[in-house]
């Protein structure tokens, strides 16, 4: 079995059924810390199912999954969390009505007292939300305001903040700028290549790929529940790509 | 005319703290939430200056006020586990009936030779029962809170009826009648315990993790679950909350009246709903405050207070009420 420490990632194999539909027949890839790992193929292609077998939302009927080259088992979310792994789904997670630092420390409140005493601790919580967003050159007027106020871009900021700023590993995107304008698209995508910088694995769902060609450092083609095709992002173009998710070209892993 | 470099610095900072404070008021004022939490104040003191100007000597006696503070502090109870249930976007219909649960165990505890506080722990653990039983049937069958409360108010107003055989029985405890009598000064005592349950309620709310847990389930169930949230404990406890608020209620009701009844107090389901829109608290869930809805319960305590001391007819009051529920539901809305 290859568990290789280099990466950040990798998953072997994996398999997932639900009833009779195969949604993944035997995914391998990897992705390496400090890359953008984009995957791309049509809808229906198990590029969902796979970044939720990843996040611990499902449990994979088969296959194995690698952390830095340890073998990992989760079942549930939080589990995944555990190991490092952080998803920004398309609909963010953030609750409209709380605060931004509210939502950057949900369900990871900072507590201040003793035993059964404690009480939050909005001080640190919010001063700790400021840095979290200052690490990632996001700037949100105030970290006071509810998201309600904030525009689609700055609410994708804040989810990935809260994703990246956690001791996390592996951050999982999904269309993170399908709903976005030109401008916020750009700002997101400044956003992915800082956190690169700061050495996170970062897993890309993208449709769009001139995206994918300028984030990506490697690209993985899914098409029917397998890989088609993983290679370097300066090795393809869009045209092979569209010939390989729509299965015009066989493609070679 | 030439300014010292240091008063012109000095003076120009004033300047700064000036504009940020008058920012600050601004912000406020659109933010929607600075007027669904303020309006109840303002119409509270509206309520009590229209009263106090035409009576005067009989509205605005400390004798009065006192009535309006005894009055609301039962139903200032009752608001807070409905705050807490709507807070999550839910509703507990069943109050009220639970109160009556409550108050029959408590009269069958206390009849039985129990003194007036173990009757009081029984009559309070009836209703976290029932309460624990809405919130788990809410949280584990995924059904409305709407119905599973809506079928508790029949049944605990039912099993009331079943184990009392719909008699009333008089309780005659000096020590539980004091309660309802006396108070700290001119402050009584059940205006007290309404308020310490209230600040802990709030402090419950906005200070722990469990209440941030709270208004995130009712801001968006489905992000919070994805962060880790346990909703169906959120569901759970602020039931239990609820129930074991209405069990503790119909100790103080019995304090008040006197003896246990076996009869359902409808016109609280109602008011604790209305104190809870007219408090500012989203029946959306996820937004809210504690002490909104315990001035709304005053306000309008003080609005039945001032019709019957104006000489409304008692009918009048019930429309009255509705139709301000309904006219500050809709100003909240078109902020």
């Amino acid at each position: 079995m290859t568990n290789n420490p280099e990466y950040a990632i990798e998953v072997i194999d994996i398999q997932k059924s639900f009833g009779s539909v195969a949604a993944l027949r035997g995914v391998s890839l990897f992705a390496k810390p400090g890359e953008v790992t984009a995957i791309v193929g049509d809808n229906g292609a198990g590029k969902s199912t796979l970044i939720k077998c990843i996040a611990g939302v499902y449990t994979a009927d088969a296959g194995e999954i690698h952390i830095a080259g340890k073998k990992v088992h989760f079942t549930t979310p939080e589990e995944s969390r555990e190991f490092g792994i952080e998803t920004v789904y398309q609909t963010l997670g953030l609750i409209e009505d709380l605060t931004i630092w509210q939502n950057l420390f949900l369900n990871r409140e900072k507590m201040k007292g003793i035993g059964p005493f404690k009480i939050l601790n909005k001080k640190a919580m919010r001063l700790e939300s400021a840095q979290m967003l200052k690490n990632l050159d996001v700037y949100i007027p105030s970290i006071k305001g509810r998201v309600r106020g904030l525009s689609g871009g700055q609410r994708q900021a804040v989810a990935i903040c809260r994703a990246a700023g956690w001791g996390s590993k592996v951050v999982i995107m999904d269309e993170p700028t399908a709903a976005l304008g030109v401008r916020e698209t750009a700002k997101v995508e400044d956003l992915i290549s800082r956190m690169k910088e700061q050495g996170l694995a970062i897993l890309l769902i993208s449709h769009n790929f001139d995206q994918v060609l300028r984030l990506a450092d490697q690209v993985w083609v899914m098409r029917q529940g397998n890989v088609m095709a993983g290679m370097r992002a300066k090795d393809t173009s869009g045209d092979e790509l569209v010939a390989l998710i729509t299965g015009a070209s066989a493609g070679k892993k | 005319m030439k300014l010292s470099p240091k008063s012109s610095t000095s003076s120009a900072q004033a300047g700064e703290v000036e504009t940020s404070t008058l920012n600050k008021v601004r912000l406020a004022t659109k933010d929607p939430f600075f007027w669904s939490n303020w309006i109840v104040v303002i119409a509270f003191i509206l309520v009590v200056l229209v009263f106090g100007a035409l009576k005067p000597h009989s509205f605005l006696t400390m004798y009065n006020l006192n009535n309006i503070l005894v009055a609301s502090s039962i139903p200032a109870i009752i608001v807070v586990g409905q705050t807490f249930a709507v807070a999550t976007a839910g509703i507990d219909l069943s109050i009220s009936s639970i109160m009556t649960f409550g108050a029959v165990v408590y009269g069958i505890a206390f009849t039985n030779g129990s003194s007036w506080w173990v009757a009081g722990i029984a009559g309070t653990i009836a209703g976290t029962l029932c309460g624990f039983l809405n919130g788990l049937i809410i949280a584990k069958r995924k059904i409305s809170d709407f119905i599973v409360t809506l079928g508790m108010l029949s049944v605990a107003a039912g099993f009331a009826l079943v184990i009392s055989n719909g008699v009333p029985r008089q309780i005659v405890s000096n020590s539980l009648s004091n309660l309802a009598i006396g108070g700290f000064g001119r402050i009584p005592y059940l205006m007290v315990i309404a308020f310490v349950i209230t600040v802990a309620a709030h402090f419950f709310l906005f200070n722990t993790r469990f209440g941030t847990h709270i208004l995130a389930t009712g801001g968006d169930p489905d992000a919070a679950r994805s962060m880790g949230v346990n909703i169906d404990l959120v569901k759970i406890v602020v039931y239990s909350i609820s129930g074991t608020l209405a069990g503790f209620a119909a100790m103080l009701t019995i304090s008040r009246i006197g003896a246990a009844e076996p009869a359902a107090n409808t016109s609280l389901l109602l008011n604790s709903v209305a104190a809870v829109v007219l408090g500012g608290v989203s029946l959306f869930g996820g937004r809210g405050t504690i002490f909104g809805p315990f001035v709304a319960i005053l306000l309008l305590q003080a609005l039945t207070n001032g019709l019957t001391v104006v000489g409304v007819a008692a009918y009048y009051q019930y429309v009255s009420i509705g139709l301000v529920v309904i006219l500050s539901a809709a100003l909240v809305r078109t902020k």
